[in-house]
């Protein structure tokens, strides 16, 4: 599950905001296969977690109900512009991926 | 020759019971990863007990501090776009709900040292209901809600 996120941070005056895409099919466990009727086994991210200097800026704690591929954003200050944060996910099953990226 | 075949036997069912156990484990190691994660919470088929779930406590003061930004009318449920703005100050977390869901808490985002009332998602919605946004700062508890239109749900099959 490598390079599932594609992560973003610009600083606009002392603000700076974050934005992610992550590829994750989001099954919430109750959808049923159209064909075969059987129930699609719940595959969801289950927490997102973003640092800064090690610290965490935000902690998501997602259900299914979030859509498929998700996008998360949020705002932080305290930053400035070259350093790096990092994001990272874990899903109901317990695979993970994390990216970095530099402030813009 | 009866017993050659009896151990053979006990062998078999030794083996089957060290996969079903080692299957076992597997399947709650992720379960254990993620203490944090209130499946209560989640699980809960109501708004009032996902949030007691949740936080502790159902009740909660509505706020005009708190904006939602999602659309009158999302053609696609499955894909709802939500924005939450608070300047409540002190916010510990900020919480997504959609009432008609099966499980209605959707997400709730711990905001850490810095992080400022604001949050965006996107998320599915099984038909027209009420999108409630809850921000918990210190020990008190707001609320805010938008009505979302839905022309096809996004949680069936």
């Amino acid at each position: 599950m490598a390079n599932s996120i594609k992560v973003r941070a610009t600083l606009k005056g002392d603000v700076t905001e974050v934005k992610a895409l992550m590829n994750h099919p989001m099954e919430t466990g109750l959808r049923k296969d159209k064909e075969t009727g059987e129930v699609i086994p719940a595959h969801f991210i289950q927490e997102v977690v973003c640092k800064w200097q090690d610290k965490e800026v935000i902690n998501a704690l997602w259900s299914g109900g979030v859509s498929k591929n998700p996008y998360i954003a949020f705002k932080f200050t305290g930053a400035a512009k070259g350093d790096t944060i990092q994001l990272a996910w874990t899903d109901n099953k317990g695979e993970s991926d994390s990216a970095e990226a530099e402030i813009k | 020759m009866i017993d050659a075949k009896r151990r053979i036997l006990l062998k078999g069912s030794l083996a089957a019971g060290a996969v079903g156990i080692a299957a076992g484990a597997g399947l709650l190691t992720p379960r254990a990863v993620l203490a944090a994660w209130p499946e209560s919470a989640f699980a809960a088929k109501s708004v009032d007990d996902a949030l007691e779930g949740l936080l502790g406590t159902s009740s909660h003061e509505v706020s005009d501090s708190i904006k939602i930004k999602a659309p009158d009318i999302a053609e696609n449920g499955a894909v709802v776009p939500v924005t939450v703005e608070s300047d409540v100050d002190g916010i510990d977390s900020i919480s997504v709900l959609a009432a008609g869901n099966q499980t209605p808490l959707i997400a709730s985002f711990n905001l850490g040292a810095g992080a400022l009332g604001f949050v965006s998602t996107r998320i599915k919605m099984a038909k027209t209901a009420e999108v409630i946004a809850v921000v918990k700062a210190g020990d008190k508890i707001f609320s805010a809600s938008k009505e979302v239109k839905v022309t096809i749900g996004g949680c069936g099959g």
